[in-house]
């Protein structure tokens, strides 16, 4: 990567000299008033900041990036199919996929993060849908895939891919977040980024065909109350999920954003349970049982319960209720001056769509209304963005969802009030963000 | 809830391809065909909580000690206590006062770990998940008696059975009626339907709302390099740049040393020249092997060809002019010279 502060100022917004103050004056300023001394101390560092500006004050300087007519200007470009199947800039190397350090023990169980904070609209790319396994991903032939429904059927039935993709198909939008995004925040502030407190949230197309076709040709009972989903892969991964649920909007997918599905995401089939918890959606899915009692998978069970105060585990906790979270600024980020920004997110629930985002800068005392951006379309993530001038103060960034079903999302405090700390899943909390007076953003949590 | 008429017509309604059945009501027979006897045997191995799908057979604790020890404790330990690859499955907190009443009551203490056995209320979730996907890198290896020994086994690290038992499947309800958690899962919440009544619900003030705005968590400074360089996790031109959180000697910004030589053919297509040029005929510029030829004997050829990439010319071999490459790096620009002086 080139080193763009040092070789390409011009291009690039610097700190303002607004921003010249050290945060230990400025809090010294407000405790004891402006002294002779700190007044000294002000006007050296404003005299630094001006000078340190230096080319940006001098606009009437010309862009050598201009003058000098760059040479992707003056060359032959490369030839179609250079790249067969494209792939991003090399300048977009920062976007990817990330482990938290130290989360999980091992690489095969364990969570790469999409990069939210760097990502526009309400698609995700593919190659950044964030990942989860549980025993590795496994790349699986198609033309030796196959799947089944059994159980409380009039007949077992399979099917090969290729009758699966000639059957009639769906192709619906719908976010998907697993059960534990934002787990590392029930105590405390965690990890820096909004890569890691929100990173396992997606929203793509799904194509497949629904469930309920499925289920109709193999003559499901019509007393039966439940499913299990079952995967192909090395630990044949199992959910349960209500014959309601199945009946509505599930669908046996193979299709993600216009091409098969990855790899990672469980080519070549997969379940999607829109506004379920990821863990669901079962991947490299092979069978289908239909019952009449719940299964107690091991992910029912030992893992994807949550733990309330009093001992007992909420069991099947599925729903994602509604949730939202600024993207930028986040973590981690820096606003250099003060000024016009655009507060961007989003927003999703898993009980219907965003009826409207508010955005508060104080910490949740005062709200005002986001635009949305783009369809909210039923259990899919929504775009929001919002208008803001900077006036170099120390605020607090929340956003805050209400869905169509009336429901709005809590504050940290409201939520542990009734589920404590410990129940690992499901936190939907409204996020906070930090600016402080130097523009860095920062991951806090508020009384 | 649905009535099943309504279930089904609600489906009807949102999901536009079910009306298949209508259009064309004997299309659906067309796609799927009778699973047989032994594909569902194969795959159908899920054990539900009432044991429907276990298999008959039985293992004693002591030979699920003797199979763990083989198969097993590399990842969990001895004594299934390991915290080294996953977390414990068992650390012996659990008590006859739990087995007794079935809730385990070390589950309200935030000091204690929470362990497999301390969380799960029933057994069959045990003997489903070490038949299915155990061991880790072997998955679906075991034979249906090596599952019921190492359940036994795990059990009786749980002081849940004896050392001298032997679970089966004519013995593993009585079993389940003695595990510690049995009593600890509750489905009375809203998150099990989309219907479902939410437990916690946020408010909708708007102004001067009643707030605790008070800073009470955040990242410690130590903590802020944690996950890498921030500055690095986004654009590096975009209106929010990262924070620097490494030291600056430890940045990446460092000019990444070039990486090895690449093949000329790789140089060829990466830099637009085979646009122009072809191996054995002229296209719009000549082909390479007729460069090749043409320099062969020219002791600057190396030099020469440098010059003619990296500034292009004229009337050489035509009119045809030939733009500047000044997008070929040294090192490629150098690899592509050679080669085409040593006329190879």
């Amino acid at each position: 990567m080139h080193d763009s502060s040092a070789n390409n100022a011009r291009g690039h917004v610097r700190p303002a000299p607004e921003s010249f103050l050290e945060p230990e004056l400025v809090a010294e300023i407000l405790a004891h008033g402006v002294n002779e001394s700190r007044r000294g101390l002000i006007k050296g560092a404003f005299a630094a900041a001006v000078a340190a500006m230096g080319s940006q004050a001098l606009a009437a300087e010309s862009d050598p990036d201009i003058v000098n007519v760059p040479e992707w200007s003056r060359m032959l470009g490369k030839s179609v199919a250079t790249n067969p199947y494209g792939l991003p800039s090399k300048y977009e190397a920062n976007i990817i996929r990330r482990q938290s350090p130290g989360l999980t023990q091992t690489d095969q169980a364990s969570v790469a993060f999409t990069p939210l904070q760097s990502m526009f609209g309400m698609i995700t790319p593919s190659g950044l849908h964030f990942e989860r396994h549980h025993q590795g991903w496994v790349d699986i032939d198609p033309r030796r895939h196959r799947f089944m429904i059994n159980g409380m059927v009039k007949e077992p039935i399979v099917f090969t891919m290729e009758e699966l993709m000639r059957m009639p198909s769906v192709s619906r939008m719908h976010f998907l977040e697993c059960g534990a995004n934002t787990a590392l925040e029930w105590g405390n502030s965690a990890v820096p980024t909004v890569q890691y407190t929100h990173g396992m949230l997606s929203g793509s197309e799904w194509t497949g065909v629904p469930l309920s076709l499925l289920l109709e040709r193999a003559g499901y009972d019509k007393s039966a109350k439940y499913i299990l989903a079952e995967g192909a892969d090395g630990s044949s991964m199992t959910r349960t999920i209500n014959i309601d649920a199945a009946l509505d909007d599930v669908i046996v997918a193979y299709g993600q954003n216009g091409e098969m599905l990855r790899p990672e995401q469980g080519y070549p089939l997969r379940l999607v349970v829109p506004g379920v918890q990821g863990v669901s959606w079962v991947k490299w899915l092979r069978r289908i049982e239909v019952g009449d009692q719940p299964y107690a998978a091991k992910d029912e069970t030992s893992h994807y319960v949550d733990l309330m105060p009093d001992g007992m585990q909420r069991q099947y906790t599925a729903i994602q209720e509604a949730k939202s979270v600024i993207t930028s600024p986040s973590g981690g980020q820096k606003l250099m001056n003060k000024g016009y920004y655009c507060i961007t997110g989003l927003a999703w629930s898993g009980r219907g769509t965003v009826r409207k985002v508010e955005v508060s800068v104080d910490g949740g005392r005062n709200w005002k209304e986001a635009r949305i951006e783009g369809p909210a379309l039923p259990k899919m993530i929504t775009r929001f963005n919002f208008d803001w001038m900077w006036d170099g103060s120390e605020v607090l960034l929340q956003s805050r969802v209400t869905d169509s079903t009336g429901y709005v999302q809590p504050q940290r405090a409201e939520l542990v009030a009734v589920r404590g700390t410990r129940s690992i899943y499901h936190n939907n909390a409204i996020q906070t963000w930090r600016v402080n007076q130097s523009g860095e953003v920062e991951n806090v949590q508020l009384g | 809830m649905f009535s099943l008429a309504k279930r089904t017509l609600a489906a009807l309604a949102l999901v536009s391809p079910v009306a298949l059945a209508a259009s064309y009501p004997e299309a659906i027979n067309q796609f799927g065909r009778p699973a047989t006897d032994e594909e569902v045997a194969a795959w159908d191995i899920d054990v539900r909580p009432d044991f429907k799908g276990l298999p008959e057979g039985a293992g004693s604790v002591e030979d699920g000690e003797a199979l763990w020890l083989e198969k097993c404790a590399v990842c969990h330990g001895d004594f299934g206590d390991s915290n080294e690859v996953f977390s414990p499955l068992v650390l012996g907190n659990i008590t006859p006062e739990d087995i007794e009443s079935g809730r385990v009551a070390a589950l309200q203490d935030p000091a204690v770990v929470r362990t497999t056995l301390m969380k799960v209320s029933t057994l069959s979730t045990i003997w489903d998940y070490i038949n299915r996907a155990m061991p880790w890198n072997a998955p679906k290896s075991l034979e249906t008696d090596e599952v019921y020994a190492l359940v036994a086994y795990l059990l009786n690290l749980g002081y849940i059975v004896d050392y001298d038992f032997v679970l089966s499947n004519e013995n593993i309800e009585d079993v389940q009626a003695m595990m510690p958690n049995r009593n600890g899962m509750t489905r009375d919440h809203g998150l099990w339907s989309v219907d479902g009544t939410p437990d916690v619900v946020g408010s909708d003030c708007t102004k001067n709302c009643d707030v605790d705005t008070t800073v009470t968590s955040f990242l410690p400074d130590y903590a802020m390099n944690a996950h890498g360089n921030l500055k690095d996790q986004v654009r590096d031109y975009g209106p929010f740049p990262g924070i620097q959180t490494a030291p600056e000697s430890e940045s990446a910004e460092a000019e990444v040393a070039a990486p090895a030589n690449a093949a000329p053919d790789a140089i060829l297509a990466a830099n637009g020249c085979s646009g122009c040029h072809q191996l054995d005929s002229a296209l719009v510029g000549p082909a390479f092997h007729a460069i090749m030829d043409k320099y062969a004997d020219r002791d600057d050829a190396v030099a020469y060809l440098k010059g003619k990439i990296r500034n292009g010319g004229q009337g050489v071999w035509g009119s045809m002019a030939m733009p500047p490459m000044a997008q070929v790096n040294d090192t490629d620009l150098q690899v592509l010279a050679e080669w085409l002086a040593a006329g190879q």
